[in-house]
């Protein structure tokens, strides 16, 4: 599928899996630049001093963690006029995003793979701040499945849930109950001796970390797997994706089925 | 084999940067081990950021994959909350791509790059499972190899390793794989590893220390015995003849994480005969080998094209002075499908306003700052060590900067060089406050840093003689200079730690006796000692009283021209007379001009292997004064010039 229209903006749904999970968002941010720049495709730069390639990403993936549902926000260049290669056009249509990301796939370091590329407006907040809550998959060691339900039914009785993390530099004191929206004991995880939580994580007024989840069920616990199911956006009390894996833009839940299984 | 990687994943949620540990660059090869293939593990004795890039291990990295019976991965020294981990659940040191140990590989080769990373390669033979020192090694164990510019005096390492490869490795590592190829092929029974050693010894460039016993007399070292007739007297270096025979890497590796110069790397020569004389690089590299232009110029463009990447480096001694650089320069700017976004940078800039032009016409993008690297504080210095720019050159460069948009200069100087007086030291921070004075001509707020090494005398070079400076006496002169350069705004002094630079100068010209030394260092826990956070110079100086030897003896000591130097059976083509003489112009602070451009002065360095430069202009570039001639004292005479053979 070769591209020639573009849509000025983009939105790609992607997954993280495998050992590209070990880099950072930074890492992720420079590899989609590369695969961009090697796609020869017109990226829109800041304005400045040091121009970077406008490129938006929803909320930070933590090291470590694996995702089924990332995102970002392209934006293409209106081009000069000495410019080669597919150009930006209104007329862009929902197969031509799909054949951009499909490009776009096949040069992105192995383990980072597009799911659904769609045109998207102009909006007046990024993507990051749209987001309300994430839906994580976390695997554990360290207690039995009977000691794990109970722990987890205390935290969900409990007022606050106080945990201490750095931030800037200091340490506080976040309360995690407001951000635990839902929390169950799935069963057993992927390898012997692993159990598996399902929490949904609101975003505001400060997200939470699978690892920072952890120590707030127990001490005891050790993280083994994390990944991010799926991204919220709360509309009227009715969850959205951003971008659904068969391309939607901001479709209700129907893929979650497919994916609470992983 | 094996891959560790299911015991290693559970460790990498706990530690720093886990990237480092799982491979995935593009460009990264998972070769398949089996009986018949000669396995090579590539090691970097520092951090996989600082590791991955380097050049000389990606270009045998792909010559020894493309070798039908070799294969090659990669590995890089943990940081130590890994390395913690992996001690406490028994996993050895393994490589990045199959996360294979270290022990099951039939060679382990490192490149050494800097003194302060020796410790590193024996807490990486340990952690790997191989016996630390040579002697304790069976016909089983892993072949320990070091190549880089280090193993010019190889000595203080030459306990803990099986064979040094001098010079250029693009030819002799399929030598080497030969060898080893054919001694596996011994039944395991009778295979002795004195067989290996002297097979190796066998192939010209490499040197295999164990067949050799120096012989020592208080400080110094006054011979060297051959313990075995396979063992040759003299060990010359390796030179490729045509690096345009060798355009490696062709798929240089995009890791997933940053690392140091994270962009396309491009050598466009090597050598350099600029004739610095305390550069142990210029000395042991010659000559001058170019990348023909139109190579050079497709590997930009492919690498470019296949990585992404949006800068790319023209890597050499000297890129200013590649024949066809402002052409190279120009066509990566003006490529179409570069669209403006591709920054070049040169690594190395010359000391001229031409060479400040070249790097203006690079274009739109981001003009962070420009370094240039005077070394010495004063045009006498300067003569010593035969870096020949006058400080008109300099401040037409640094004028040529500001003028064009630059606010940040960087100067790179070295202090503790031969003959220094105090005035030389302060000529720095003079040469910095002129610097930052033309600069406000243009610019309101300029900043000028003046980056101030410590001088550590280097095998192979004019001031392997040379007594290095005390501590105390280093100390003296950053603090000296430090104070006037509080009289400039605008003017940053920034230091090379004094107690590091005698640590460096301990194993710079150390001779064998230092094995037992860095042991020591080792096993008081001192690794990443080139990291500030874990150098500690006391582990050196109780080390080295442990061991019967005198700091001052090793560092401050000058040596005499007939003093037997522990690496004097190693050459780089050099002759020895040729450096003595130009320790003696040094001392009479006479230049000599660029021997690309003028008459030979017969180093040796072509002579010796019947090879020659290969530069595709004779003549010098314009617009400087540097290595030209132009600007020496020309009614001085050369004190050696009698002395050297025509």
């Amino acid at each position: 599928m070769s591209v020639e229209r573009l849509p000025e903006r983009l939105r790609v749904r992607y997954s993280k899996t495998g050992r590209i999970r070990y880099t950072s968002q930074r890492d992720n941010a420079r590899a989609w630049e590369r695969a961009l720049r090697r796609a020869r495709l017109p990226i829109a730069y800041s304005e400045g001093f040091n121009p970077r390639p406008l490129l938006a990403f929803s909320l930070a993936l933590p090291t470590g963690c694996e995702s089924g549902a990332e995102y970002t926000d392209l934006r293409f260049a209106i081009p000069g006029e000495a410019s080669v290669g597919p150009v930006v056009s209104p007329d862009a249509t929902a197969e031509d995003a799909a054949a951009v990301g499909a490009l776009l796939d096949g040069l992105l370091p192995d383990g980072l793979q597009v799911e659904a590329a769609a045109p998207i407006g102009e909006d007046r907040t990024s993507l990051q701040e749209q987001v309300t809550s994430c839906t994580w998959s976390v695997e554990v060691t360290g207690m039995t499945e009977a000691e794990l339900v109970e722990r987890v039914e205390t935290l969900l009785h409990a007022a606050s849930v106080p945990i201490e993390r750095e931030r800037k530099g200091r340490r506080v004191t976040d309360d995690l109950r407001p951000s635990i929206q839902s929390l169950i004991v799935e069963g057993s995880g992927s390898s012997p001796g692993v159990l598996r939580l399902g929490a949904e994580l609101a975003t505001k007024p400060r997200g939470v970390r699978p690892a920072e989840l952890l120590r707030g069920i127990s001490p005891n616990l050790r993280l083994v797997r994390a990944r991010r199911r799926a991204q919220w956006i709360d509309s009227d009390g009715i969850r959205l994706e951003p971008l659904t894996s068969d391309g939607r833009l901001l479709g209700a839940a129907a893929p979650m089925a497919a994916e609470s299984g992983r | 084999m094996d891959s560790l990687f299911e015991k290693i994943e559970p460790l990498l949620f706990a530690v720093e940067k886990p990237a480092r540990y799982v491979g995935g660059e593009m460009g990264a090869q998972y070769p398949t081990h089996g009986p018949g293939i000669v396995s090579w593990l590539l090691a970097y004795p520092d951090t996989y950021e600082i590791g991955l890039p380097n050049q000389g291990l990606q270009i045998l990295y792909e010559i020894l994959n493309e070798l039908p019976g070799a294969l090659a991965e990669r590995t890089y020294a943990p940081w130590t909350d890994m390395e913690a981990s992996m001690r406490a659940e028994g996993i050895p040191l393994f490589s990045v791509e199959n996360h294979v140990a270290a022990h099951d590989f039939d060679l382990i080769a490192f490149n050494l790059s800097a003194e302060l990373t020796y410790t590193n390669v024996l807490n990486m033979l340990d952690l790997g499972g191989i016996p630390v020192r040579t002697a304790d090694r069976g016909a089983d164990d892993t072949i320990v190899v070091i190549g880089g510019h280090c193993t010019y005096n190889p000595e203080p390492m030459a306990d803990f390793v099986d064979a040094v490869v001098l010079g250029d490795g693009e030819e002799v590592i399929s030598e080497i794989t030969e060898v080893v190829e054919r001694w596996k092929d011994d039944p395991v029974e009778g295979r002795r590893r004195l067989d290996l050693h002297r097979a190796l010894a066998g192939i010209p460039g490499v040197y295999v220390p164990i067949l050799y016993a120096p012989v020592f007399d208080g400080p110094r070292q006054v011979g060297l015995e051959i313990l075995d007739p396979a063992a040759p007297e003299v060990i010359e270096k390796r030179t490729v003849a045509d690096l345009g025979d060798w355009p490696y890497p062709k798929q240089q590796l995009v890791p997933l994480t940053e690392v140091v110069h994270d962009r396309l790397n491009v050598e466009v020569f090597r050598g350099c005969t600029r004739g610095c004389r305390f550069c142990q690089a210029g000395m042991i590299t010659r000559p001058v080998r170019e990348r023909p232009a139109a190579q050079v110029a497709d590997m930009v463009a492919n690498g470019l094209a296949r990585t992404g990447y949006d800068e790319v480096a023209l890597t050499s001694l000297s890129t200013a002075d590649f024949s066809g650089i402002e052409g190279i320069v120009a066509g990566i700017v003006d490529d179409p499908r570069n669209d403006g976004r591709v920054s070049v940078s040169l690594p190395s800039l010359r000391v001229d306003a031409f060479t400040v032009a070249t790097a203006a016409s690079i274009g739109s993008v981001r003009r962070t700052g420009l370094t240039f690297a005077p070394e010495g504080g004063t045009w006498r210095m300067r003569r010593v060590i035969n870096k020949l720019i006058t400080d008109d050159d300099l401040f037409a460069a640094v004028e040529a900067a500001f003028s064009q948009g630059w606010r940040r200069v960087k100067l790179y100087f070295l202090i503790g060089l031969p003959t220094e007086q105090d005035e030389d030291v302060l000529g720095i921070a003079r040469l910095g406050a002129r610097c930052v004075e033309i600069g406000k001509r243009y610019h309101q707020n300029v900043t000028v840093t003046a980056s101030v090494g410590g001088f550590v005398p280097k095998a192979q070079t004019p001031f392997q003689w040379h007594g290095q400076d005390t501590k105390e006496d280093l100390e003296r002169k950053v603090g000296m200079l430090r104070q006037e350069a509080r009289l400039t705004r605008g003017l940053q002094i920034r230091w090379h730690e004094p107690a590091a630079t005698v640590a460096e100068g301990i194993v710079s010209r150390g001779d064998r006796r230092l094995g037992a030394v860095l042991e020591s260092v080792w096993r008081q826990g001192g690794i990443f000692q080139e990291w500030s956070e874990h150098f500690d110079l006391d582990r050196f100086t109780s080390a080295l009283e442990e061991a019967g030897l005198d700091l001052e003896a090793m560092t401050t000591r000058q040596r005499d021209e007939d003093e037997r130097l522990p690496w004097a059976h190693l050459s780089a083509g050099l002759h020895p007379d040729f450096l003595w003489g130009e320790y003696q112009d040094a001392m009479a602070e006479v230049g000599i001009e660029d021997c690309r451009w003028t008459p030979c002065y017969d180093c040796g360095a072509c002579t010796t292997f019947g090879i020659e430069h290969v530069v595709a202009s004779n003549q010098a570039p314009a617009g400087g004064s540097q290595g030209t001639g132009q600007g020496l004292d020309l009614t001085a005479t050369p004190v050696a010039m009698g002395a050297r053979p025509s």
